[in-house]
């Protein structure tokens, strides 16, 4: 590794309003490929209008967005559709509250998000209603991909039944095994961790690291969980009220006073 | 706390006072619907004059038979303390008819094949048979995209109007075979379902049923209106016959009847507009099935289910609507085509916006998305609707009762229940309520 890092991901002067409210503001940062990146931030900071910038379900005001492929194609997420930042940058992710198709199995769940793929192999269709052997062999990769992810999550029991029946915690897995099968360079989780218990969290944070190390996708998190935060991110940054007031790795952000500050609610004066 | 368990303590035993409470506010509210509809009644008189006299008896009848109902039914719910007993209809009784399912539609099919055969001396039943065999088509049509991509049309009529007013002009004015008009108005149809879609798909819910609901009605006011082209209010007569590949149906040496060394009678044509109405509904119910287990079918009940997740996973959802649309139209032109073919004369009136509700109403009694449910559900609102021509006075207050029966015992539908697209152990079908619920 040389010093210049590899980044997947350049935020620069990125501002977004809402009439008069400013959610975000002028915020820079990057992210590395193939490592974690957590944003944190007390409720309010504008974490998740950051989330919906990236992927593009808000039109940010100012600012541009790059994201690389590893193989140097570059995509400036603010000029895309959110459906195009899927498809063609390839991000893929979660939503806090959450976001599956209640009444499909969770098997169907995994094979909407290979739709592209499997809308070309099924020659948009036309192919497909006439039972072309190329989409019967895609459709068998893509149920074989979305079987082995929920072996991954521990779901392959529950594959025939709806996503709504699951419990919290399998739901919030089976989320983002769903992105996962988008095959996405950037997995955006908005607080994957919330409302599980601690055993819960833990296997989270297994789950993460090895997806990490097993497919190469750099992760984007939005946590409130500080063990799930600490543990497994590589870099975090720190919003409040829609500015950065810290980036770093984690030792570092633990100690800074403007972080206390921020979740204390201290004066800043005080700090300073 | 206290107060309420008391409440449930009096009113498991017989509540009389409670139900004669509910009783006198049903009856006050009939009184006030039934003074103005029953209890005057306008008779000309010999002179010309119209005068109103009063029908008191009657209006007491009617307002005592409420009273009568309303204390009974309320005695009742109060005794089983309706609030906690579970659902309506026993599970038992449930679990049974799903196993019957099984074999409903293949016996259905079976007496949709022969039907001809049984009745071929009664020409009404065979009429009816193709009516229903019309709306079938229709609602599976509709199916599509309210029960499968959950957008809700009120305009679909104006489809099965581009599909009919296609056939009716291109075989009269270029002579065009039925078989030939037949692609043509289907793509007509579907042409104008995306021209319709596209301003109106980023509405959602009410506003795009009402947006579809004034479609219908500009298509229907064009077609009034547009005097050269259309005939106006006067329609189009004259519409070619289908024929049998080419033979007609008449009593000349060339004829169907002559070739083929049968009598002549006027049946045979009807029989064969029976056969090609079932095909044709046959083939909308093939497809969609097949449309679910791909990609784009999967989509569209996706989106039905939550369209930011869609957009998410990179799904297009502006051209996924788009299908869907479309793919309803077309059997709706498709439909279309057949009516002007079977009727030989087509006017404005036939796509009034009581056709699109009642569509809709097979679609929603039925089940949405459910092809069995929908069929069945045609075949009643249809049938019955025959049923009760002689009672031409009440067809509508018996057309509304079975209406709001159905949707208190089975409120999602006759069919509720969804089957998985694609399965990896086995198949079990999933209950609406967890649809419902996930969805508060």
């Amino acid at each position: 590794m040389n010093s210049a890092p590899d980044l997947i991901l350049d935020v620069r002067h990125l501002t977004m309003r809402f009439g008069g409210l400013v959610a975000v503001s002028d915020l820079s940062f990057t992210a590395e490929r193939g490592k974690i990146t957590a944003i944190i931030g007390p409720n309010g900071a504008g974490k998740t209008t950051l989330f919906n910038c990236i992927t593009g379900f808000y039109q940010p005001t100012e600012g541009m967005l790059t994201l690389r492929h590893d193989n140097n194609r570059q995509f400036l997420l603010e000029r895309l559709p959110e459906f195009k930042i899927a498809k063609q940058a390839r991000v893929a992710r979660t939503f806090q509250n959450i976001r599956l198709f209640p009444g499909m199995t969770a098997l169907e769940n995994l094979l909407i998000a290979q739709h592209n793929r499997l809308m070309k192999a099924s020659g948009f269709t036309l192919l497909g209603l006439i039972g072309w052997w190329s989409y019967r062999e895609a459709q068998k990769e893509a149920i074989d991909r979305a079987r082995f992810w929920l072996d991954r999550i521990g779901l392959l029991d529950r594959a025939d039944d709806p996503a709504g029946a699951l419990a919290y915690g399998q739901q919030r897995r089976l989320e983002i095994a769903r992105a996962m099968c988008a095959e996405p360079v950037l997995l955006c989780l908005d607080e994957p961790a919330a409302g599980l218990n601690p055993r819960e969290a833990l296997q989270l944070n297994k789950f993460l690291l090895d997806l990490r190390a097993e497919t190469n996708t750099s992760i984007l998190l939005i946590e409130h969980h500080m063990r799930v935060v600490m543990e497994i991110s590589d870099h975090i940054v720190v919003l409040d009220y829609g500015q950065k007031i810290a980036e770093g790795a984690p030792a570092q952000i633990k100690n800074d006073p403007k972080v206390i500050a921020a979740y204390l609610g201290v004066e800043a004066q005080e700090v300073a | 706390m206290q107060d309420h368990a008391e409440n449930n303590a009096r009113k498991s035993r017989l509540d009389f006072g409670g139900a004669l409470k509910d009783a006198f506010v049903a009856a006050l509210v009939a009184f006030g619907l039934f003074s103005l509809m029953l209890g005057v009644v306008t008779k000309t008189g010999s002179t010309g004059t119209l005068t109103v006299s009063p029908r008191p008896g009657l209006l007491a009848t009617s307002v005592a038979i409420v009273f009568a109902g309303r204390f009974l039914i309320a005695l009742i719910a109060r005794y089983r303390g309706k609030h906690r007993s579970g659902p309506l209809v026993p599970p038992r009784i449930t679990s049974t008819v799903h196993k019957l399912e099984r074999f409903v539609a293949p016996a259905l099919l079976l007496f949709a094949l022969a039907v001809p055969v049984l009745f071929f001396q009664n020409r009404y039943l065979l009429d009816l048979g193709i009516l229903v065999l019309t709306y079938t088509m229709l609602a599976w049509g509709l199916n599509i995209v309210v029960g499968l991509a959950g957008l809700l049309d009120l305009g679909y009529v104006a489809f099965y109007a581009v599909g009919a007013y296609s056939y009716a002009l291109l075989a009269k004015n270029f002579g065009f075979s039925f078989w030939l008009c037949l692609p043509l108005a289907g793509v007509l149809a579907a042409f104008w379902g995306v021209l319709l879609g596209f301003p109106v798909l980023r509405l959602r819910g009410d506003y795009l049923a009402i947006v579809t609901l004034a479609f219908g009605e500009i298509i229907r006011l064009v077609i009034v209106n547009w005097q050269d082209f259309t005939g106006g209010p006067n329609g189009i007569s004259g519409i070619p016959r289908p024929s049998f590949f080419g033979i007609p149906f008449n009593n000349e040496p060339d004829g169907f009847a002559a070739i083929f060394n049968l009598e002549f009678t006027p049946t045979h044509r009807v029989v064969f507009l029976y056969y090609v109405i079932l095909v044709l509904a046959l083939i909308t119910c093939l497809v969609t099935i097949r449309l679910r287990q791909l990609p784009i079918g999967r989509a569209w009940e996706a989106l039905r289910e939550d369209e930011i997740a869609c957009r998410s996973l990179g799904i297009n959802t502006t051209n996924t609507k788009l299908t869907a649309f479309a793919t309803g139209a077309l059997f709706a032109g498709f439909a279309g085509s057949f009516f002007a073919t079977r009727q030989g004369f087509i006017s404005p009136e036939s796509f009034v916006f009581m056709e699109s509700a009642l569509v809709l109403a097979i679609v929603v009694l039925g089940g949405m998305g459910s092809q069995l449910g929908v069929a069945i559900a045609a075949l009643a609102m249809i049938g019955g609707f025959e049923l009760f021509r002689n009672f031409e006075q009440f067809r509508m207050l018996v057309f509304g009762a079975a209406m709001v029966g159905i949707m208190v015992w089975r409120p999602r539908g006759l069919v509720a229940t969804r089957t998985p697209s694609v399965f990896l152990e086995d198949k079990k079908p999933i209950p609406a309520s967890i649809i419902e619920e996930a969805r508060q």
